[in-house]
């Protein structure tokens, strides 16, 4: 089947950068240049095995790549239905899935003759991955991150600036991730000569959302063949899940099955306080429209007349008014079905995954547990059903806590963050 | 012929550089803005480069960021900037106006739709910053078709072997962005700036005109005099933002106006 082009779903993007209509390259002219350079160094690097050799040792050694794939027998037992595994990409080195693209970016960026990297970051987890492979590699690094998020992510402000990162404040705007990314465009306009981009989600101009999504594939490649080896040769998932903001580490989960049609797809969108007329939510696909916006054409939130709007939710790393082109199409052909979560149900299913699992997850995979609390129940037992736990919970832990009515203001932890 | 073209001619017969000013439609308010336009020809500036709000502008450094801003915070909307120029247009029917901006707001209208509504206002040009010649089939070419003049930045990173596909689509003029870098950022150099306008002229007969890190009468001579004319943005709208009276942001423009036109 995978070898059927013209039925395949993973031959994009287009020489345009285009997954169907969404995609592109909706960038100022000075900046033209450095993606088109970019794109040809990105496709040499993706022929050359010196390139994927080194990412493999990295990923091995630096990121502690293989993640387990975890079969959650308690969950399990205690929804019912479906059996779950968990992809373990909360325990990669920086704690997340966003190494896995920056280690990609960082070596394309080295082989480029790059020696300043600039990165936005949300939650901080983006920023932490960018500068600990810059420390890695000795490399000058800035982030911009919303001065709004400067404040209420202060651990892990702290932390980049212990990697040896530059972390400016964004004022601009209202401050937000979107506004960093703004910044960070603005400050690679201005250092076109000595400075690359490393973008952290699979969204932006072309190439990007195709090259995060390659580095990020390394998630659903392992899946591929550790369900095999824990359920016997061929047998595929029945449900793949992974939470969305921008969508790289869904994407990275998806992308090796899209071709698999017995595969079902589910992409967790933050449902905020509720997808309705307010906006209290980030669900560019419930409740938004597609627009342009950061090099690329995809669903955005949006006023009718095409201002953006600011989302919200509980979980910083999905508070982005956009979300990566791939998924705009994957959900207008059909391929991919999107849904949403609220902030409640997020919470419950953090508890969740603490009580039975011994896991404290992130809150944004804590949106696609709540999904599979949702459908596992109502699948019979030989379901396979595949989540990625791509981030973990410690960064989240106070912001659970002030939710959960838990007073951590006589705690040392609760005294150092304010 | 557009308002443009036909202004280049005019300028041309009189051995006069162009002075091109920047505001942005609705900053602070609607009726001051449009007093504002209104008296920009009178301070001797040829074309208007009028500026359509946008929340996320990512070529723009702090002072036309926060001018959009406060146009949207004023509530200033798409058909209340083709307003403006409806306006404008009932008192003055030859200075051209070019609307600069990003692309999301139109694509928002709709391409048809905005393009038939910009025409009927009186919109001669537009430069929108996040459409290079890639995306020349989204907006470049409907709006050569419907008449309007489709401007293009070519910036210092565009080499001479991407000059051409830059240069092929566009009409009225060229824009030469003197640095690499936002809005109101650094200082452009006549001396570094001559050389790429000569380079440009090289490969087209289009006019080139010179935009970004102008901000004194000095500056507009200076560019000026190397190019077909300079661009004043942030400098004006600075003055907008200090709440100075119409009559002193026009004496200010008047001052950047001559300061190109002795070029």
């Amino acid at each position: 089947m995978s070898n059927d082009l013209f039925n395949s779903f993973m031959t994009g993007p287009d020489e345009n950068g285009r997954f169907g209509d969404f995609g592109g390259r909706f960038v100022s002219e000075t900046l033209m240049p450095l993606i088109l350079d970019l794109e040809a160094e990105y496709e040499k690097a993706k022929d050359d095995p010196t390139f994927w050799a080194e990412m493999d040792d990295l990923w091995k050694h630096y990121v502690g790549r293989p993640s387990p794939l975890y079969h959650a027998s308690r969950m399990t037992e205690e929804l019912g239905g479906a059996k779950i595994y968990l992809k373990r990409d909360e325990l990669n080195h920086t704690g997340a899935h966003k190494v896995n693209n920056v280690l990609g970016q960082i070596i394309l960026a080295r082989r480029m003759g790059k020696t300043r990297i600039i990165a936005e970051t949300g939650a901080g987890q983006h920023g932490v991955a960018t500068a600990t492979v810059c420390a890695k590699f000795g490399l000058k690094c800035v982030v911009y991150m919303g001065a709004h998020d400067v404040k209420r992510q202060a651990p892990n402000v702290f932390r980049m600036r212990l990697l040896g990162a530059d972390v400016i404040p964004v004022t601009s705007g209202r401050g937000t991730l979107k506004d960093a990314m703004n910044d960070a465009l603005r400050d690679w306009v201005t250092n076109v000569h000595d400075t690359f981009y490393c973008i952290g989600t699979a969204a932006g101009p072309h190439p990007y959302p195709a090259m995060v999504r390659d580095f990020q594939s390394i998630i659903g490649k392992e899946v591929r063949w550790q369900l095999e080896e824990q359920e016997g040769e061929g047998r595929l998932p029945d449900t793949v899940i992974a939470a969305i903001g921008g969508g790289s580490n869904a994407i990275g989960l998806f992308y090796p099955f899209l071709d698999e049609k017995s595969v079902n797809i589910i992409g967790v969108e933050a449902g905020g306080r509720g997808v309705n007329a307010k906006m209290e939510h980030c669900a560019s696909l419930s409740g938004g429209r597609p627009g342009v916006l950061h090099g690329n054409r995809t669903y955005l939130l949006q006023d009718d007349d095409g201002q953006i709007l600011e989302g919200y939710s509980i979980s910083a790393g999905l508070d982005y008014p956009g979300i990566g082109p791939e998924h705009s199409w994957l959900n207008d052909i059909g391929r991919a079905q999107y849904v949403s979560i609220t902030d409640k149900e997020a919470l419950e299913a953090f508890q969740f995954s603490c009580s039975m699992e011994g896991i404290i997850p992130a809150l944004e995979p804590s949106h696609a547990l709540a999904h599979v609390m949702k459908i596992a129940p109502t699948l019979p037992k030989d379901h396979i059903l595949v989540m990625n736990m791509c981030g973990r919970g410690d960064k989240d832990v106070q912001t659970v806590a002030r939710h959960l009515g838990f007073d951590m203001s006589d705690t040392e932890e609760g005294r150092s963050a304010d | 012929m557009t308002r443009i073209d036909a202004k280049f001619a005019e300028l041309n017969a009189a051995g006069k550089k162009a002075f091109v000013a920047y505001v942005m439609a609705g900053d602070p308010d609607y009726d001051t803005s449009l007093e504002i336009i209104k008296g920009l020809p009178g301070a001797g500036v040829d074309i208007i480069e009028l500026g359509l709000p946008f929340t996320d502008p990512m070529a723009d450094g702090p002072t036309i960021q926060l001018a959009g801003q406060r146009a949207l915070d004023g509530g200033m909307t798409m058909e209340q900037t083709l307003d403006l120029a409806t306006e404008f247009r009932r008192v003055d029917d030859t200075t051209p106006i070019v609307l600069m901006g990003y692309y999301n707001p139109i694509y928002s209208r709709g391409v048809d739709k905005f393009l038939i509504d910009a025409k009927l206002a009186g919109i001669d040009g537009l430069i929108v910053v996040d459409l290079p010649p890639e995306e020349d089939s989204e907006l470049c070419i409907p709006a050569q078709a419907a008449g309007l003049n489709f401007i293009r930045l070519a910036t210092p990173t565009t080499d001479d072997k991407r000059l051409p596909k830059v240069l092929q689509n566009t009409s009225g003029f060229v824009y030469y962005v003197s640095i690499t870098g936002i809005t109101g950022s650094a200082e452009a150099e006549a001396t570094d700036v001559g050389p790429e306008v000569t380079r440009i002229k090289s490969k087209t007969d289009l006019p080139v005109i010179v935009g970004f890190g102008i901000n004194t009468p000095e500056k507009a001579h200076n560019i000026a005099s190397v190019a077909d004319g300079a661009v004043v943005g942030s400098a004006i709208v600075s003055q907008i933002a200090a709440g100075k009276p119409v009559a002193d942001v026009l004496a200010f423009v008047k001052s950047l106006a001559d300061g190109a036109h002795r070029a």
